[in-house]
């Protein structure tokens, strides 16, 4: 039994664009799904469908009704105005979590883990890009999430920090085991994070591949070693190289 | 400089330039700093200025508030709602140019000459303008952070108090600043028009006798409550909220 059930008809938005179509997929507690297509496919409105965030579309989504979210989107929407300690709190103190004793001690730990404990009554505006989104990697796994979307959360960084994020990312996912929805349009960083990789159409979107990734963890952090299966992945299903980046072309180097 | 060094000399300017042309025109039409000051100082011991102070103060600080917590719901309400807005505007363009006199002499005539009356003419002339600000704050907030309170759940408390409204701090202190500067006018007027005690009345008073002194007097008195307003309250309120803005 999945934990997950998406089936969408279709997703049209209000000026008659239709985005998503005939899109199902289904996803194992614990799993780690990578969701991959070319840019303005709708990847981003499939996760706030999923988040509840958006409720004009046909279709269903499925998870347990007590199932605790989290979301880290693009930019890590940390509130500006409160320290990064007081971001994490202000989750904490939410109503539905006000029974949980433990979270405190959660944040302490995570604080510690992620190396923010210096930095805890810093506001984000003082913090670089790399350390708001390890601020984000607490406020997402403070709460113990069910389900996890991630939305490109790692763009717009240079490449060595985005690096020491995604084994983090791996490090937490372990530990606590959540569900993983993660959208990407690197398909390297897909095939370092993932258990499967649902490759999407351009719009209106639907999965073309769904491709379960053929490495043992834990997987090679350098890009390059993963830039073999990439290149016999492509040289397979040419049709996916549409609208994906890669660092290198295949059967070049 | 330090900004307060700056504040401090220009003030200090303005009361040179004030003794200076009090000398030069040595007429009654100015009297000096000093002489003011000197009046100021025997109203104090009197008594009679700090009554009509007190008074005046606190019909300023019950028509602010009446207009801050109305124009702040109307302004949010005009902001995220198209409906409203478009419901309201038409009322909202009326409320902003129907000049100060008119709604004292309504609110006089149809609620009696008391202090109910008083109180509302002023909040109803600074109501609009609050709730101008206030709707560009509303229009303006950014709605990433509002997905982020409703996927973690928060109460509508917490989204209300910790991620909408610190977005309208600004033009919360704009309302506020505006507000208080508009108000004081206004209170004056309806004073003169229609109460028996306050600033408003005592100057109608001095200026049936003539009494620059006593004008500028009361004026002195009420410029060093709003300065003293603006230095220990607005501006140490404003960077405590602004403090993450580095």
């Amino acid at each position: 039994m999945s934990f997950l059930h998406v089936d969408l008809q279709h997703k049209i938005y209000p000026n008659g664009v239709c985005t998503l179509q005939d899109l199902h997929f289904a996803a194992d507690k614990g799993e780690f799904i990578a969701l991959v297509g070319p840019s303005g496919t709708g990847k981003s409105t499939l996760l706030n469908l999923i988040a509840g965030l958006d409720s004009d579309f046909h279709g269903s989504i499925h998870y347990p009704p007590d199932t605790s979210l989290s979301f880290m989107f693009q930019e890590p929407h940390l509130l500006p105005w409160l320290s990064v300690e007081d971001n994490i709190r202000l989750v904490l103190d939410a109503p539905a979590r006000q029974a949980d004793t433990q979270r405190f001690t959660r944040m302490e730990t995570l604080l510690e883990q992620l190396d923010l404990t210096d930095f805890r009554n810093s506001f984000p505006g003082q913090l670089s890009g790399g350390m708001k989104r390890r601020a984000a990697l607490v406020r997402a796994f403070v709460t113990q999430p069910g389900l996890l979307l991630m939305d490109e959360p790692f763009q717009s960084l240079d490449e060595p920090t985005a690096q020491g994020l995604r084994q983090l990312l791996l490090q937490l996912w372990e530990e606590n085991r959540p569900t993983v929805l993660f959208v990407t349009h690197n398909l390297n960083e897909a095939l370092l994070l993932a258990d499967r990789i649902l490759f999407l159409s351009a719009r209106p979107a639907h999965i073309i591949l769904d491709y379960p990734v053929p490495l043992a963890r834990p997987r090679p952090p350098e890009t390059h070693q993963l830039q073999p299966l990439q290149d016999e992945l492509l040289q397979q299903r040419p049709e996916l190289l549409c609208g994906i980046p890669t660092f290198y072309q295949p059967g070049q180097g | 400089m330090h900004p307060r060094y700056s504040r401090l000399i220009a003030l200090c300017g303005f009361v040179l330039l004030w003794q200076v042309a009090a000398w030069w025109l040595a007429s009654r039409s100015l009297p000096g700093p000093l002489a003011v000051l000197e009046t100021l100082w025997q109203q104090l011991l009197s008594g009679e200025l700090l009554f009509h102070l007190g008074v005046t103060l606190l019909r300023v600080v019950v028509s602010f508030t009446l207009a801050m917590l109305a124009g702040v719901a109307l302004g949010i309400l005009m902001g995220s709602r198209r409906n409203w807005d478009n419901w309201l505007d038409a009322l909202l363009i009326l409320g902003l140019n129907i000049p100060a006199l008119v709604t004292i002499i309504l609110c006089y005539i149809w609620l009696g000459l008391g202090e109910t009356a008083a109180v509302l003419a002023v909040a109803l002339n600074k109501i609009p303008t609050v709730v101008v600000t206030l709707r560009e704050g509303a229009r303006a907030i950014d709605h990433e952070l509002l997905q982020v309170a409703q996927v973690y759940r928060l109460s509508r408390w917490q989204t209300f108090h910790q991620v909408y409204l610190p977005q309208l701090y600004p033009y919360l202190f704009g309302a506020a600043r505006n507000g208080l500067a508009l108000i004081w006018k206004i209170v004056l007027v309806v004073e003169l028009l229609g109460r028996s005690n306050g600033v408003g009345f005592q100057l109608g008073n001095y200026f049936h006798f003539f009494d620059i002194q006593g004008v500028l007097a009361y004026t002195l008195a009420f410029a060093l409550i709003v300065l003293a307003l603006e230095a220990l309250l607005l501006r140490p309120l404003e960077r405590h909220v602004n403090r993450w803005r580095t």
